[in-house]
């Protein structure tokens, strides 16, 4: 959080300028029929998006390794979490009743 | 500065940095127990998702496009002017720092103030899941699940929004809350996508 690990002013509105610009790519990709590809590039905006605000507004470019390492185990967790998750599901043989 | 570094910090800390980067750590470790939290959400999400996928591409058509994209713009500004409220704050500039929370409060106000009219035009289009839900608008059964999911999903972040408005209020300028502002942003980058733009391309 010290000074020096700060971005600058002109660094944060170059971030929202970016965040501006995959929002409006993303809403004019979703307007197209991409077919199987809208999902995935959906997504990749979020993700790319996800990755200015962490990296510039949140100043994780610059943290200490241990911060790296500890958002890192988030991301894994989150993953397993819903790849577990999704791999359960589309290996059963039938859809659990709950679920209908 | 070290020396007067140490004499400020809590006494289990060996000096003022240490003690910052402690607490920056642990603001990491809740952010992390909240991307669980709300990643319970979106795995449920994935998963009704993938059983009932024409249901969902026709519930996410009913969304109201342009509402949604205005309120990402809308949290997209309110994280820069949080970012700029701990710049100011970290340079000591207490005036600054104050204007730019005050404005990170009033866009946060704003995204809450529209998601209570998009609310108001879902119930009012018999959308809201329960006994009076409209399933006649809808070819495929699982709308509602889409629907169930939007409330609880939009609504759990509009709450988060709301803790948030409050620490802003309470704390005008400690630096630490800004990056709580900042995962709210990215819950809802997240959400923008797969409920609002989900179905658009049919």
């Amino acid at each position: 959080m010290s000074q020096a690990h700060a971005p600058t002013v002109r660094g944060l509105f170059g971030a929202l300028l970016a965040l501006l610009v995959l929002t409006g790519l993303t809403v004019a990709a979703a307007l197209q029929d991409l077919g199987p590809w809208n999902d995935l590039v959906a997504l990749l905006f979020a993700g790319s998006k996800a990755l200015v605000v962490v990296l510039v507004f949140m100043h994780a470019r610059r943290a200490e390794p241990l911060i790296w390492i500890f958002a890192g185990i988030g991301i894994a967790w989150l993953l397993l979490l819903i790849g577990g998750t999704v791999a359960d599901f589309d290996t059963r043989d039938a859809p659990p009743p709950w679920t209908e | 500065m070290v020396e007067e570094a140490s004499a400020l910090a809590a006494q289990q800390f060996e000096d003022l940095h240490q003690e910052r980067e402690t607490v920056g750590l642990g603001m990491w470790v809740f952010l992390a127990q909240e991307a669980m939290f709300f990643g319970g959400l979106f795995t449920v999400y994935t998963v009704y998702r993938r059983l009932h996928r024409a249901a969902f591409l026709e519930a996410s058509r009913h969304l109201d496009l342009f509402l949604g994209t205005t309120n990402t713009v809308i949290l997209l500004v309110s994280s820069l002017t949080m970012a700029l409220a701990v710049h100011a704050a970290q340079r000591g500039r207490g005036r600054a720092c104050a204007a730019h929370l005050a404005s990170t409060m009033l866009l946060a106000a704003a995204f809450l103030a529209l998601k209570v009219v998009e609310y108001g035009h879902k119930v009012h289009d018999g959308l809201l899941p329960g006994e009076g839900f409209n399933a006649g608008l809808f070819r495929h059964a699982g709308a509602e699940l889409f629907y169930s999911l939007y409330f609880v999903m939009t609504g759990m972040h509009a709450l988060h929004m709301v803790v948030g408005i409050a620490l802003m209020a309470f704390v005008l300028a400690r630096a630490l809350r800004g990056r709580y502002w900042h995962f709210v942003d990215l819950v809802w980058i997240f959400l923008f996508p797969l409920l609002y733009l989900f179905g658009r391309h049919a």
